[in-house]
């Protein structure tokens, strides 16, 4: 257990300094949006932890705000993608013929792709032309979601495909249709629950693909628009200065990586890989 | 064999199909209309001109024919103009695939050779096994573009070894050499991970069948056991890595080419959805495409010419 317990902590840890980043915010009286061009590129001091951006703005409360957009866009699209896979796989399972035959050519389809530039060619959409405001970071949240989603129910539903598959072949469910148990019924109490423990791991996996995948998004600009902060556009801005603060490149990216450890590790916690 | 490539050419060329028409109507929605732009550059334009451009481009037939039009264009080779570049498309695409295909080339060979000796070491050596672990764990987990820039400040900014990043401007072997160091370091360590997990994973299993112990009990030294009986039989599932693997590289090559400012198809691609150059962002994705769908053709076929149990099951 401690894979999944080290990998909870972690995500848990994030999760609370996102929640905290209206506190932190009023507690140092600092907005993570309004340069202070009088404070650029300052060192780490009691008014700024971690020091300021290119524009003077907190990096502190940049990265806790930036937490908040990076952990919405993996755990919303981790569900939307378990959901729509959930039901793909299950119905792709359980009526069989040509319904899993279009379902599964679609994934096998959609995974035969080179998936980021396929992303990047969707982020460039306007978002008006598919009926989502623009300008707004939770209209880009809910864009980038959108997107990630569209390719991110093919893993969960060939899972759910096979593990209903093996399940629907066993005894009991011949024993519950033979006492007439309706279709519906038997789905979700016969079969569903066998799709629980496949499901946890390929949504773990999916929020560690979601957020890699937004700040990659971010980071070429196609994702979370300026002014609001993104771990992977803080790193945009920190690229173009390498040169004169190459610390700046540092928490944002450091960021990134401990919640896609944290929840790969709890995919592979709850996978039972624990020695 | 033959009979394999005859069913995959046809179910290729019907994903392209749908992926143009895909990426077409995805394009159509993209921000940075030709004549919008044509109309905030010259203010007197008039609704008259906007429809007499419209109809002089085929911009008023439906999506579809427009689609059409464009698509049996590609196909006779008529590549059509890139906006950005100011040049014919082909001229572009053609040395931006070469470049791509160097960095995905090198990056590849590295990334399995170093991947398979450490996935080795692990099933091997039970001691290592928590090391390669982690590893392997760190290696997915950092974003390609964040150990890029990494490598950046190390090695460019601190050290001064290795050019940021660009294309040499000197020819020669040894300038171009230096220019690929880090973008192949990069490229390569992203995917390591992925061929650790799975060598030491497939070593392991083989490890125990029984033609191992029969070895054993002849008396051969362990190293050959490993080197010569073990490892040959356990690449073979990495094939299928290789296979899956085709789509994630190049996504790799657009992130590591975009850090390094390095031309190539993925920097290409890129940087013609953002510059509003549509028929080079498309022909860009398409192509990217190709290579990829071509890719795992070929790891499939390889996979099957050395492991004769798959060419059995699925002909």
């Amino acid at each position: 257990m401690t894979r999944l317990r080290l990998g909870l902590a972690i995500l848990a840890c994030l999760a609370l300094g996102a929640l905290a980043a209206p506190w932190v915010a009023g507690w140092l009286g600092l907005d993570p949006d309004v340069p202070d061009l009088l404070a650029r590129q300052a060192g780490p001091s009691p008014e700024h932890p971690l020091g300021t951006d290119e524009l003077g703005r907190d990096i502190l409360l940049r990265l806790l705000y930036g937490a908040r957009i990076s952990l919405a866009v993996g755990l919303a699209a981790a569900i939307a993608s378990s959901l729509i896979g959930l039901a793909a796989g299950l119905l792709s399972a359980w009526r069989g013929g040509w319904v899993d035959a279009l379902l599964m050519r679609l994934a096998d389809f959609l995974l035969a792709l080179p998936a980021l530039p396929l992303l990047v060619l969707l982020a460039a959409m306007d978002p008006a032309a598919i009926g989502l405001p623009r300008g707004s970071a939770w209209g880009d949240v809910g864009r980038i979601t959108l997107i990630l989603a569209l390719f991110g129910w093919v893993g969960v539903a060939r899972l759910c495909r096979a593990a209903a598959l093996s399940t629907l072949a066993r005894d009991h469910i011949r024993a519950a249709r033979a006492l007439g148990v309706s279709e519906a019924r038997l789905l979700r109490r016969h079969v569903a629950p066998a799709l629980a423990a496949p499901l946890t791991v390929a949504g773990s996996l999916a929020v560690a693909g979601a957020i890699l995948a937004e700040s990659t998004l971010s980071f070429l600009g196609l994702g979370i628009q300026p002014p609001a902060s993104s771990w992977g556009n803080m790193l945009a801005n920190a690229q173009d200065l390498v040169f004169s603060a190459p610390m700046a490149a540092l928490w944002p990216g450091l960021a990134i990586a401990l919640a896609v450890a944290g929840a790969m590790l709890v995919a592979d916690g709850l996978r039972g890989q624990d020695r | 064999m033959l009979r394999i490539v005859a069913w995959r050419i046809p179910q290729i060329a019907a994903t392209l199909l749908l992926l143009s028409l895909a990426a077409y109507l995805a394009i159509g929605a993209m921000p940075g209309d030709p004549i919008a732009l044509a109309m905030m550059a010259d203010p007197r334009l008039g609704p008259a001109d906007i429809e007499r451009m419209r109809a002089l481009h085929g911009l008023d037939q439906p999506l579809l024919a427009r689609w059409w039009a464009w698509l049996s264009g590609v196909l006779r080779g008529e590549f059509g103009y890139s906006r950005l570049f100011a040049r014919p498309a082909a001229e572009i695409l053609w040395p931006a695939l070469r470049g791509s295909l160097v960095l995905l080339g090198t990056a590849l060979g590295l990334a399995a050779l170093l991947g398979i000796a450490a996935g080795s070491l692990a099933a091997l050596r039970p001691r290592w096994r928590g090391a390669v672990d982690a590893l392997a764990l760190v290696s997915q987990a950092l974003p390609a573009f964040w150990l890029g820039i990494l490598m950046i400040i190390l090695f460019a900014v601190t050290l001064g070894w290795l050019p940021a990043g660009g294309a040499p401007d000197a020819p020669g072997m040894l300038e171009a050499l230096r220019y690929i160091i880090l973008p192949v370091a990069t490229l390569a360590i992203a995917h390591l991970a992925a061929y650790a997990r799975h060598t030491a994973a497939s070593m392991a299993e083989v490890l125990r069948a029984p033609w191992i112990t029969a070895a054993r009990a002849r008396g051969a030294p362990e190293r050959r056991i490993a080197l010569v009986h073990a490892l040959p039989n356990a690449a073979v599932p990495l094939l299928s890595l290789l296979a899956l693997d085709a789509g994630a590289l190049v996504s790799g090559a657009l992130i590591t080419e975009t850090v390094f400012a390095r031309p190539g198809m993925g920097k290409l691609l890129t940087d013609a959805v953002m510059g509003n150059d549509h028929n080079l962002a498309l022909l860009a994705l398409l192509l990217v495409a190709t290579t990829t769908l071509l890719a795992t053709l070929a790891a499939d076929l390889a996979q099957r010419a050395l492991d004769p149990r798959l060419a059995e099951r699925r002909a």
